[in-house]
C-alpha cells in the first residue's frame, strides 16, 4: 500500500504512524535543498499559496513562506488586521473569495480551535493548519519529531517530557499525538493549573515536580509561558514560575544522562528556560527552526496537486520519466 | 517481480562488467584525461554505476575521480500528474561544478525526460564547462532531442517493454533484463 496524506493537514490526531513517517522521511532530502547555492527547486511551479494568518506569527509564517518559495510556489500573505477580515467578513467568505482568484493551497493560522478543519471541508484548495486555537499545530510537532529523530536516531522508546503550559498549548497537543503514535513515552510537567484534567487518559505520565521530570526524561520540550496567563491567575508570578518550574543548569546537572532541550519559541529567557540552558550544548532549539522549513516543504510537496485522474491520462499517452 | 512476465537477459554479470570497463575508458577519453572530471549518478542505480565507473577510471589512471548523486524528482515535468508523490532520494554533489566536466551517469536512457530534468538541476549547482551523458543501456524511444555520449549497450524496444537493471550493491547481483 502506498501511503498518501489526502487533501489537508489539519492535525496529527488523525494521521497514521505511516503517514507521519512519510512526512519525516520526505523532509530529509528537503534539508539539502536549503544548503544549495540556489535554494530553490521547481516542484511547485505555478502553484499559488495563500498564507492566511488571523493571529500574529513571525517564525511560523516566515518558515512557511521560505518553504513555499524554495519550492517555487507563488505566495500571498494575508494578515487579519488591515484586511476585509477586520471588516467582519466570515472565514469561509474570505477563503471563497481567495479561491475565486484561483489559488491552490491555504496555510491558515486562526484563534479558534477547529478553524482549519472547518475551512478544509468547505473549499477545494489544500488546507494546512499553521495553528488553530488550542487544537493543533501539526507542522510544529512534525519539526519537533524530526529534530528528536535526528538527535537520537529514533523516536520509539524515547522519554519525552513537555514542560509548562500544556493546557493552552496546541504545540503540546500535536506533540502528544505524534510522539505516542511513533512509540515514544510521553510525560507532562507543570503547575496543575496549566495541565488539562484527565490528560493521563492519553497515555501520558504526569510529573508534579520538574526535578522528577528531569530525572526521567531523554528530551525536554519546554513550552512557552504566555505572559498573559499570569494576569488571569494561572500562576502567581514570573519569578516564582522560574523558581519552581524553570529549566536551569543546576537542575539539569542532577540528571543521570544528557537531556536534549527543545523549545518551540519564542522563548521567555529567565522564565521557563534559563539562558545557559537555551544556549547550552544540548540545546537543539535552532535545529528545530532549520528543520521547520524542511518539514513544511515536505508537507507542501506531499499535499500539492494530487490529481491522480491526470496520472492515468498521462500513462495512456505514454511518456513520463523512465 | 511478476513471475509470468517474459524476461530476456540483455547483459549478464560478466557482460555488464566488460561494458562498464569499456565505458570507463571511453569516459576518460571523452574528457581528455581526468582533470576537472566529475561523475554524477542519477538516483537510484545511476549512483552505483557512477561509483563503479569512477573506481575503474581511478584504477587505470591512478587519480581520484569525484562523484556525486543527483535526485531529479523535484525537477520532473510530470510531478503534477503522478499519483502518490515519488520518494525523493539523496542529492550530494561533492564539488562546485563551475568549470568542471560533469558526466551524468544513468542506468537506462529512454524518453530523455530524466536527463532533461538533470540538466536543469545541474544548472542550479553551477556552470560546468561541459556536461556529457553516459548510460549503461540506450533503449531508444526518445521524446526529447537528447543523446548519450557513452553507451554500454543499445537495444531496440517497444513501449510495452521494460529494461530492468540490477546492480550487486542494491539487488545482490549484476544483470540487465528486457521484460515484456
Amino acid at each position: 500500500m502506498t501511503v498518501t496524506l489526502g487533501k489537508d493537514l489539519i492535525g496529527l490526531e488523525h494521521l497514521t504512524p505511516e503517514q507521519i513517517r512519510l512526512i519525516l522521511d520526505t523532509a530529509e532530502p528537503f534539508k539539502e535543498v536549503s544548503e544549495r547555492p540556489i535554494k530553490k527547486v521547481p516542484a511547485l511551479r505555478g502553484k499559488t499559496i495563500v498564507n492566511l494568518f488571523f493571529e500574529a506569527s513571525t517564525r511560523t509564517r516566515i518558515s512557511f513562506e521560505f518553504a513555499e518559495k524554495r519550492l517555487s510556489a507563488d505566495t500571498v500573505n494575508v494578515a487579519a488586521t488591515g484586511s476585509s477580515v477586520s471588516k467582519g467578513e466570515t472565514l469561509v467568505d474570505t477563503a471563497r473569495n481567495l479561491e475565486a482568484m484561483r489559488i491552490d493551497m491555504v496555510v491558515i493560522r486562526h484563534g479558534s480551535s477547529g478553524a482549519a478543519g472547518f475551512l478544509g471541508q468547505r473549499i477545494r484548495s489544500n488546507v494546512i493548519n499553521a495553528g488553530d486555537g488550542k487544537h493543533e499545530h501539526p507542522t510544529q510537532a512534525l519539526l519537533d519529531l524530526l529534530t528528536i529523530r535526528d538527535t537520537h536516531g529514533k523516536i520509539e522508546g524515547l522519554k519525552v517530557c513537555l514542560v509548562g503550559d500544556v493546557l493552552h498549548s496546541r504545540v503540546a497537543r500535536s506533540n502528544i499525538w505524534g510522539l505516542t503514535k511513533l512509540g515514544a513515552q510521553v510525560a507532562v510537567c507543570g503547575p496543575h493549573t496549566l495541565l488539562p484534567r484527565g490528560i493521563e487518559e492519553l497515555g501520558v505520565t504526569v510529573f508534579p515536580r520538574i526535578e522528577e521530570a528531569i530525572e526521567w526524561a531523554d528530551v525536554l520540550n519546554v513550552l512557552r509561558l504566555q505572559l498573559e496567563r499570569m494576569e488571569k491567575g494561572f500562576i502567581p508570578s514570573l519569578r516564582e514560575y522560574y523558581r519552581v518550574w524553570g529549566v536551569t543548569p543546576e537542575r539539569l546537572e542532577r540528571s543521570p544522562r544528557p537531556i536534549t532541550i527543545m523549545h518551540p519559541g519564542p522563548m521567555n529567557r529567565g522564565v521557563e528556560i534559563d539562558s545557559r540552558v537555551a544556549d547550552g550544548p544540548n540545546s537543539v532549539i535552532l535545529d528545530q527552526v532549520t528543520n521547520g522549513v524542511a518539514v513544511r516543504m515536505a508537507v507542501l510537496y506531499l499535499l500539492a496537486g494530487g490529481r491522480p485522474e491526470l496520472a492515468d491520462a498521462a500513462k495512456r499517452g505514454g511518456g513520463g520519466a523512465e | 517481480m511478476p513471475p509470468k512476465s517474459d524476461r530476456t537477459i540483455l547483459l549478464d554479470a560478466r557482460a555488464m562488467s566488460r561494458a562498464l570497463q569499456r565505458m570507463a575508458v571511453e569516459v576518460a577519453e571523452l574528457a581528455h584525461g581526468t582533470a576537472d572530471l566529475v561523475l554524477i549518478g542519477i538516483q537510484r542505480r545511476g549512483v552505483e554505476l557512477a561509483e563503479r565507473i569512477a573506481k575503474l577510471i581511478e584504477k587505470d589512471e591512478g587519480v581520484d575521480v569525484p562523484r556525486g548523486a543527483l535526485d531529479i524528482t523535484l525537477y520532473r515535468d510530470d510531478l503534477e500528474t503522478v499519483g502518490p508523490k515519488p520518494v525523493i532520494g539523496e542529492t550530494r554533489l561533492p564539488v562546485d561544478l563551475t568549470d568542471k566536466h560533469a558526466v551524468i551517469v544513468d542506468d537506462v536512457l529512454y524518453t530523455g525526460r530524466t536527463v532533461r530534468a538533470a540538466l536543469d538541476e545541474l544548472a542550479d549547482f553551477g556552470r560546468p564547462k561541459r556536461i556529457s551523458l553516459c548510460v549503461l543501456v540506450d533503449r531508444g524511444g526518445r521524446e526529447l532531442p537528447i543523446q548519450a555520449d557513452v553507451i554500454g549497450q543499445t537495444v531496440k524496444t517497444g513501449p510495452g517493454e521494460r529494461v530492468e537493471v540490477q546492480v550487486d550493491e542494491l539487488d545482490g547481483h549484476d544483470q540487465v533484463d528486457l521484460v515484456r
